[in-house]
Parts: C-alpha cells; structure tokens; sequence
C-alpha cells in the first residue's frame, strides 16, 4: 500500500486513514491535513474516541449486537419477549428497527449479507450462533430484517430454508414503497415486492 | 478516453459486482457491450429513495448512461432490460452459481475500452438461462466456465491428445497439459477421467443440452470437479465464490 508521496509520520497516517472503508487516496490525504492543520484537542479527542471505543465497546455474546457489557442492554431487558428473534444485518439496524417502537422482542446480529464473490459466506456470518440459540425450543417465532436488496434476500431465503425445518415461523420484513416517494419514481422491483408483500386490511 | 472524445456514453451492460463507498454511494462494476469491464461510482444508490432503486444490482441487465471521469466514470442513468437477480435470490444453489458466474466474467475481462462482447453476451446467457431455471443450475454453471476458458483461448482438449493430438478419448486429463493426454504424453501429476465425464463436457461446451442433460450424478459431480480444477489452474488468484457453490 505505501506508495506515498510523503515520509514518515504524515505517510502513516495517510495509510492507515485509506485502509478505513469509503476513503480513497484522495479523502485520506485531506483528513490527514486537516488533522495536521487543526488544534491539538481535536487531535487528542479523536485518539481518546477510537482507542476507549476498543476498549469498552464489546460484542453482546447471545446477539451479536455492540454492548459495553458481556450483554447488550436488549437481552438483558426482562420485559423484552425472548420468544420472538428479528435478525438484522448491523447494529445500525437493531437501531432503526428499535426506532420504530413495534418490536418488544430479542435480536441477532449476523455481521452482514452473503455475498460470495466478496468471499462471504455462511461460516463468515453468525450464523452458528444463531442456529445455536435456536436449539432453545422457547424461541417461536423469527423475522428475517435483512436489507432489501439482494444480498439481503439471498441472506433471508438462506436462513428460511434451515430454519423452516425446525418448526420456527419464519417471516420476512414487507418491503414497501419509499415512504415520502412518488409511485412513479419507484423503480419496478422495488414495486413488484411492495405488491407481493401487501397485507390484507 | 481522451478529453477530445464524448464525456457522455451510453451502452448495454451486465452488474458484475457493487462496493459500498461513503455514506451513501456504491462503486459498481459493470461489464459492457461496447466498452468491456468499467466502473462506475453510483451516487446516492443506497438511499431508498434512489432514482437508480434496484436496478444496479448484481446480475442485472441494463442500458445504462455513464459520464467519462478522472478516477471513476459516473453513472446517470439507468433503464433495467431484465433484472435477473431477483429470481437468483429465491433459490440459494442458484444464487451462488450467478455470482461464481459473474466473478468468473470479471476474471477473464480486461479492464476499460477492451470490448468483450462474446464474454457479455455469454454471461447475458448464463443468467437467463439461471433464472428461467432452463436447465440443471450446476450444469449451467459449467457450461459458463467451460466457455469462458474457450473464449480467453484456454479450451481444454476433451477428445484428441493435447500434445500429440492422437485421437481419443483419453483415460488421462491434465490441467498443465491442456485437457485430455495420451498414455504416452500425460505428464507425472495427470488426473484420469471417465469418457462420459469428457463427453458431458464436450456437449457442455457446444450447448448440446440433450446430450448433458441425459448424463448421471457421478458423471456430473466429475466433470464438475474437472472443470473446476482446470479453470483454477488458469487463474492466477482462486474464486472465492466458487468454494461456495452448493453443488448437487
Ligand atoms: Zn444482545
Ligand atoms: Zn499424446
């Protein structure tokens, strides 16, 4: 990678900014400047940041979801019904899905979608884990909450044929349309799912 | 592309492969008609409110507009002619092979202005014919390598000597070799193999489905695992995809 144009200490950090996801050359470069350029308390700040969130911040050992505990603050709810699983792709999800206030139930976070030209497959998920919380017969119910997109679907059609056959109800999120969207802008896939996942009011 | 040219281009294309990038954007590789393997930036896609939607995702076939940049061309358009992928993900065998299949394409094109037409219209086939669920998925899957190999000239001999060219059909296969070798000038490290794996695999290469669609099990799970030995062999990097593939 250290093709720089640089020496040293700049050189570095200019590598080791590149190496984090969505930055290219280019934004590593900038950063590194503007890091350089600006007072040393935002400096100290960021340092402090990154190095207490590797020391505090753990995986949660049932979902797999961030937790600054060995559990997350949702698997040790007692009030969370534990008989109902929604499987998300991210924390970031667990988020988003808690945001809408509709689900009292417990999560799996599976670390991403399969995607095999990535080289990601099932063993590179937790999948495992998951199967393995499911050999707990009080687990009834499971909502796959992939993304809708078709990692994600592939990902929830993977999940659904191993978990059919061990007499849990499966369900899949209904992806609807784009709230806030006009109808004709939807693109045809994303309006082909809407109708097949409709419910009967 | 020259400054002189057109920024603006249009053409037919296949998504190979996406990348997430920043917030909300995804690199998209795609394999072209006209102007071979490109990349493009897709700004905005992830967004569920994208003009783009889902129509940039792995194995889609598209007419897409693109705007020639520095580093990255950007996308600005795109119309779907058929987004295969969606019928790849209710089958999960299938969706392996589709990206096996893609990965391979990716593999043996080169990237930017090297037109790849029969590797395109080769990969067009493959994902019709996955999605149709016209034939055996895995057969269809090795009729694509076997083709591909073709294509960027590595076709490995299934009947006559690769050496000597004494005709055959040979009891040896070697991936250093060429394909099929005689007693005499099979090489130390050569594999044997049956004359109904060679033959499904001649009948592969040709589209002669009646004939590979007749052939057994064991016949299959050989010429599978021929195939796949051959075509890593050529690679220099293995395919990630293909160790997933579930095969029957
Ligand atoms: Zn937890
Ligand atoms: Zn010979």
């Amino acid at each position: 990678m250290s093709t720089g144009m640089y020496e040293g200490a700049i050189q570095d950090l200019i590598d080791a900014l590149g190496r984090l996801p969505g930055i290219g050359p280019k934004s590593a470069q900038r950063i590194a400047f503007h890091i350089l350029q600006s007072d040393s308390e935002i400096a100290a700040n960021l340092v402090e940041a990154v190095r207490t969130v590797k020391e505090r911040v753990k995986f949660c050992t049932q979902c797999g979801n961030v937790s600054e505990e060995t559990e997350c603050r949702i698997c040790r709810d007692p009030r969370r019904d534990g008989t109902k699983i929604c499987v998300v792709e991210e924390s970031k999800d667990v988020i988003a899905i808690e945001r809408t206030r509709e689900f009292r139930g417990k999560y799996h976070v599976l670390g991403g979608a399969i995607s095999p030209i990535d080289g990601i497959g099932p063993d590179q998920l937790r999948i495992r884990e998951l199967m393995q919380r499911l050999s707990d017969s009080t687990i009834t119910e499971i909502i796959l909450a992939t993304d809708p997109n078709l990692e994600g679907e592939a990902t929830a059609t993977y999940l659904a044929r191993l978990i059919k056959p061990m007499g849990i109800n499966v369900s899949r999120l209904a992806s609807g349309l784009p709230v806030g969207g006009d109808l004709e802008y939807a693109d045809e896939v994303t309006l082909g799912r809407a109708f097949e996942g409709r419910t009967n009011l | 592309m020259s400054a002189s040219q057109t920024k603006l281009y249009r053409d037919e294309a296949i998504i190979l492969r996406t990348q997430k990038l920043g917030e909300a954007d995804r690199i998209i590789t795609l394999l072209t008609k006209e102007h071979g393997r490109i990349r493009g930036v897709a700004k905005g896609v992830r967004r569920t409110m994208s003009k783009f939607g889902a129509r940039l995702e792995p194995g889609s076939h598209v007419d897409i507009q693109m705007h020639s940049g520095k580093t990255f061309d950007t996308i600005t358009q795109v119309e779907a002619i058929m987004n295969y992928g969606e019928a790849l993900t209710e089958d999960y065998q299938r969706w392996t092979i589709a990206h096996a299949i893609l990965e391979t394409a990716e593999r043996f094109t080169q990237q930017e202005e090297e037109p790849a037409q029969q590797e395109f219209q080769l990969v067009v086939g493959g994902m019709k014919a996955l999605a149709e669920n016209r034939y055996d998925s895995s057969l269809i899957l090795d009729a694509f390598l076997l083709r591909s190999l073709s294509i960027g000239g590595y076709e490995p001999s299934m009947t006559a000597c690769s050496r000597c060219e004494k005709p055959g059909p040979h009891r040896y296969f070697s991936l250093v070799g060429g394909g099929s070798v005689c007693m005499d000038c099979r090489p130390s490290a050569s594999a044997t193999a049956s004359s109904e794996a060679l033959e499904l695999m001649q009948a592969l290469l040709k589209g002669d489905w009646d004939v590979a669609e007749k052939s057994e099990p064991r016949h299959r799970r050989e010429a599978s695992g021929l195939v796949t030995a051959y075509l890593q062999w050529h690679l220099e990097r293995g395919l990630r995809s293909l160790p997933m593939v579930e095969r029957a």
